[in-house]
């Protein structure tokens, strides 16, 4: 029966070409349209890091009071004197303060550099690498000692690796940065998580991965530069360039991230901040009861609003024309199978059941979805290409085509036809039989 | 001609009508919404940045390995550095003018303070953002001095970047934020509690920043060369010869001092027209977005009137014999389904014109957006009506061109 019915519905589509055309059509532009949104939020809202994000937590202290807080949150970096009182007391499983840095990378005579080059890196603790899993291709981080004993060791980006070394193991080189020799520790794998969550306020989206990796501790001792956000509280200035004045600041300008494993973990976690911040209120140093905060990575970024409101606007309003789009099919479907009462009434007569007209019309309305489909799919596949001419380049790498994108694409444009074919189907199936026999 | 007939008929396809109705309504909601938006973004990239922009040279640069501390010895080596590259990009054959800049409009990084009438903070206080440069600026950037006079080359100082200079130039919103009377010039205000004298306004200077806000016009030059890892210097091209002086600004740094970064994007050498276009990219990419979609939409509702007003017409093909045999003209026929679209559509539109105001209100509170204004709604209720006429033309005109010895056919 379903062969029959499938020839019935092509042999019927075939014979109004414009309208099942303008059908196809139309679920071809809905479904393209909210599948290409679909896929820049998705890639967008992506967890960096699934398989560890519910164990990564950023403890938010409020070291700036009611009178700077923000819908009563406190600021979404750490300063210097807290993330440092955090990393000395070590209360997590591990642990890193983070700012970002913009050294170079200095030509001499064992690297193939003739000029300088910009790097884009972090100045970080050597439990940043196991606690984030760090891939890396040769070595390994730096250990804790090496931290304390500030220790001029760096970890290098591939990219690096092979700008400057033309590739291989490099561990145990030397490289220059800002005239300081590092010995090389570990060449990470190409490593560059979208977003990269632990930058400042949850990161931003990059083509390219960071390049180096230098400890905290020297960083700061040697007055390497925060090149990443700072945020400071009304009314004081910024301290900008002044690298040491910043540390003495209240300015927020530290990414901190902590991993805890289980929820005892987190519970003693968040009670150890609520001590500190009580402890500092104590002291006079906060004169605002405590007002901390502790998510986990996830629930972090959707606070941060990665997202930018131009996108979520795209998106609902690409939803807003799949809507229409269905709609206007299950007009036309409407239109277009009552006209063949006729027919019906003829089939019913001949003792088609009305399950069988269902049927029948359900098929014809689930062709056009797979042609409306398949028209989504390659719409889809254009949309998706094109957003580099409609979003930044950053956003646009993030949208890719993939099998499930495909399989989705599909099977939404099928079920909605079908869902916007069941009234139609209804109607028809209603048809009383032989109605058009009688004469008129 | 009556309505009743009209309506007695619609009656019979309750739901076909409804969908159609619905399918306005929704169409209008988003579109009203989606070139709300689109006039938005138009306006914002529109706006100006006070600057003579034509001809206008934007150069960011990196030092490597600058020296961080709060010496003496290493201010003056940075800013030793920065003078040899202004007096070589001054020097060039196709460069007019060109000066220290720590920031420039739509650049996207900026520094900000509150300018106050005491020094205290208390009163009026005026959110701003800072551009530090030396004498030369206020020209290069082509701002207009409206009243007072530029820097003196002896007021131009150098060192980390702070707010804290004896004297100032302000933009006018800034300017009238705190003398409301029109006597700013030569009065003292305090940045972030140190005093400051106003010794020009200029008329106009956007923040560098890119977003909206109340303080995108609140500017302040500070005379202070800023000795930092990072130089910014505007530099003003002969008139038409901005390539030229791209080209020659470019090998001339390089020839100067070889060991400077320069990574793009953010930094290098640009003309004004790349950072304008830069920083209006996502702006652009929206307004094409919603172009699309919208005459998508429009494409597929008219599509839909067609569509279904024809199936009408087909099922009614006796109907009309009928009226026409009873003496109907073709103008009656073609009235007929106009009218009767009118209706749909209008119904439609009205509820549309309801859903539009809704969908607003939703982005109000979800995503930053303003009011739409009932003007805008009217205007997309008027483009829904003349739609559904233009769509129901074509159908409407094939009815009307039904012999009116169909009514003597059986079917």
């Amino acid at each position: 029966m379903f062969g029959y019915y499938l020839e019935l519905a092509v042999r019927s589509l075939r014979r109004s070409p414009g309208l099942t055309a303008l059908m196809m059509l139309t679920i071809g532009f809905g479904v393209a349209a909210s599948m290409t949104m679909y896929a820049v939020v998705r890639g967008l809202s992506a967890d960096p890091i699934p398989w560890k994000s519910s164990q990564l937590f950023v403890p938010q202290i409020d070291s700036w009071g009611p009178g700077d807080r923000f819908h009563d949150e406190p600021p979404d970096a750490l300063d210097y004197t807290d993330a440092m009182a955090l990393m000395r007391q070590h209360r997590a499983t591990r642990q890193s303060a983070i700012y970002a840095i913009s050294p170079s990378a200095m030509p001499n005579s064992s690297s193939r550099n003739r000029s300088p080059i910009a790097l884009d890196g972090y100045a970080v603790y050597g439990e940043f690498f196991p606690m984030l899993d760090v891939p890396f291709h040769y070595g390994h981080g730096w250990s804790d000692d090496d931290d304390a004993n500030q220790l001029p060791v760096v970890v290098i980006g591939d990219r690096l690796n092979r700008q400057i070394f033309g590739g291989g193991n490099s561990v145990g080189r030397t490289i220059d940065i800002d005239n300081r020799d590092y010995r090389i520790v570990g060449v990470m794998r190409d490593w560059n998580p979208q977003p990269r969550f632990f930058d400042v306020k949850g990161g931003y989206y990059s083509i390219d991965g960071p390049d180096v990796f230098l400890p905290f501790q020297h960083s700061v001792a040697i007055h390497m530069i925060n090149a990443g956000w700072d945020g400071c509280r009304k009314g004081t200035p910024d301290p900008q360039g002044d690298f040491v004045e910043l540390q003495h600041s209240d300015c927020v300008w530290i990414a901190y991230m902590a991993e805890l494993g289980d929820a005892a973990a987190v519970r003693r976690y968040r009670q150890y901040l609520d001590d500190y911040a009580s402890d500092q209120q104590k002291a006079g140093h906060f004169r605002w009861a405590p007002n901390n905060r502790l998510r986990d990575l996830p629930a972090f970024l959707d606070v941060e609003h990665l997202v930018p409101g131009n996108i979520r606007v795209s998106q609902l309003v690409a939803i807003g024309l799949l809507i229409v789009c269905l709609v206007n099919t299950m007009g036309l479907l409407l239109a277009k199978f009552l006209r063949r009462s006729g027919e019906i009434g003829i089939r019913r007569a001949l003792g088609a059941s009305r399950a069988a007209i269902h049927a029948q019309f359900l098929i014809e309305a689930g062709v056009i979805g797979i042609g409306g489909g398949v028209l989504g799919l390659l719409l889809t596949g254009v949309g998706v290409l094109c957003m580099g001419q409609v979003l930044s380049s950053a956003y646009a790498n993030r949208a890719h085509v993939d099998t499930s994108l495909l399989m989705l694409t599909l099977l939404t444009a099928v079920i909605s036809t079908l869902l916007a074919g069941m009234y139609p189907t209804l109607r028809a199936s209603r048809v009383p039989p032989a109605w058009h026999l009688k004469a008129p | 001609m009556t309505v009743h007939p009209i309506l007695a008929a619609l009656r019979r396809h309750k739901v076909a009508v409804l969908l159609i109705g619905l399918q306005i309504a929704l169409t209008l909601a988003i579109v009203a919404n989606a070139t709300f938006i689109i006039g938005q973004h138009i306006q914002r990239m529109n706006r100006p940045t006070g600057a003579d922009e034509k001809d206008l040279i934007r150069v960011l640069q990196q030092w490597p390995a600058a020296p961080a501390g709060n010496d003496a010895a290493s201010i003056e080596q940075l800013d030793a550095l920065q003078r040899t590259d202004l007096a070589a990009l001054r020097s060039l054959p196709d460069v007019q003018d060109a000066a220290a800049s720590t920031s420039i409009p739509l650049l996207g990084g900026y520094t900000t303070g509150d300018i106050a009438l005491h020094a205290n903070q208390q009163g009026i206080a005026v959110h701003a953002a800072y551009y530090y440069g030396d004498q030369y600026l206020r020209p290069t950037l082509g701002l207009r001095l409206i009243a007072g006079r530029d820097f003196e080359a002896n007021e131009i100082r150098h060192g980390r970047a702070r707010a804290d200079s004896p004297v100032i130039i302000v933009s006018q919103p800034v300017a009238a934020a705190l003398f409301p009377n029109g006597n700013a010039l030569g009065q003292t205000v305090y940045q972030d509690g140190k005093p400051s004298t106003i010794v020009g306004i200029v008329e106009q200077l956007q923040t560098p920043m890119r977003s909206d806000s109340t303080w995108a016009y609140n500017s302040v030059l500070e005379p202070l060369r800023s000795d930092d890892a990072y130089a910014g210097y505007v530099v003003r091209a002969r008139p038409g010869r901005e390539q030229a002086a791209l080209r020659e600004a470019r090998k001339a740094l390089f020839a100067v001092n070889p060991m400077r970064l320069m990574p793009e994007p953010w930094a290098g050498v640009h003309a004004f027209s790349e950072i304008r276009a830069r920083a209006y990219r996502s702006d652009r990419g929206m307004v094409l977005l919603m172009s699309v979609i919208s005459v998508i939409l429009l494409c597929v509702t008219a599509a839909g009137i067609v569509g279904l007003t024809s199936f009408w017409v087909g099922q009614r093909t006796r109907q009309i014999g009928v009226r026409r045999a009873l003496g109907a003209r073709r103008l009656d026929i073609l009235h007929y389904f106009q009218l009767e679209n009118l209706l749909i559509a209008g119904g439609g539109s009205a509820v549309g014109a309801l859903f539009a105001l809704g969908l607003n209100t939703w982005l109000m509170t979800h995503v930053e957006m303003t009011r739409l204004p009932l003007p805008w709604v009217a205007l997309g209720v008027l483009v829904m009506l003349v739609l559904g006429q233009l769509a129901v033309l074509v159908p409407a005109r094939r009815a009307s061109r039904v012999p009116p010895v169909v009514a003597t056919r059986s079917v």
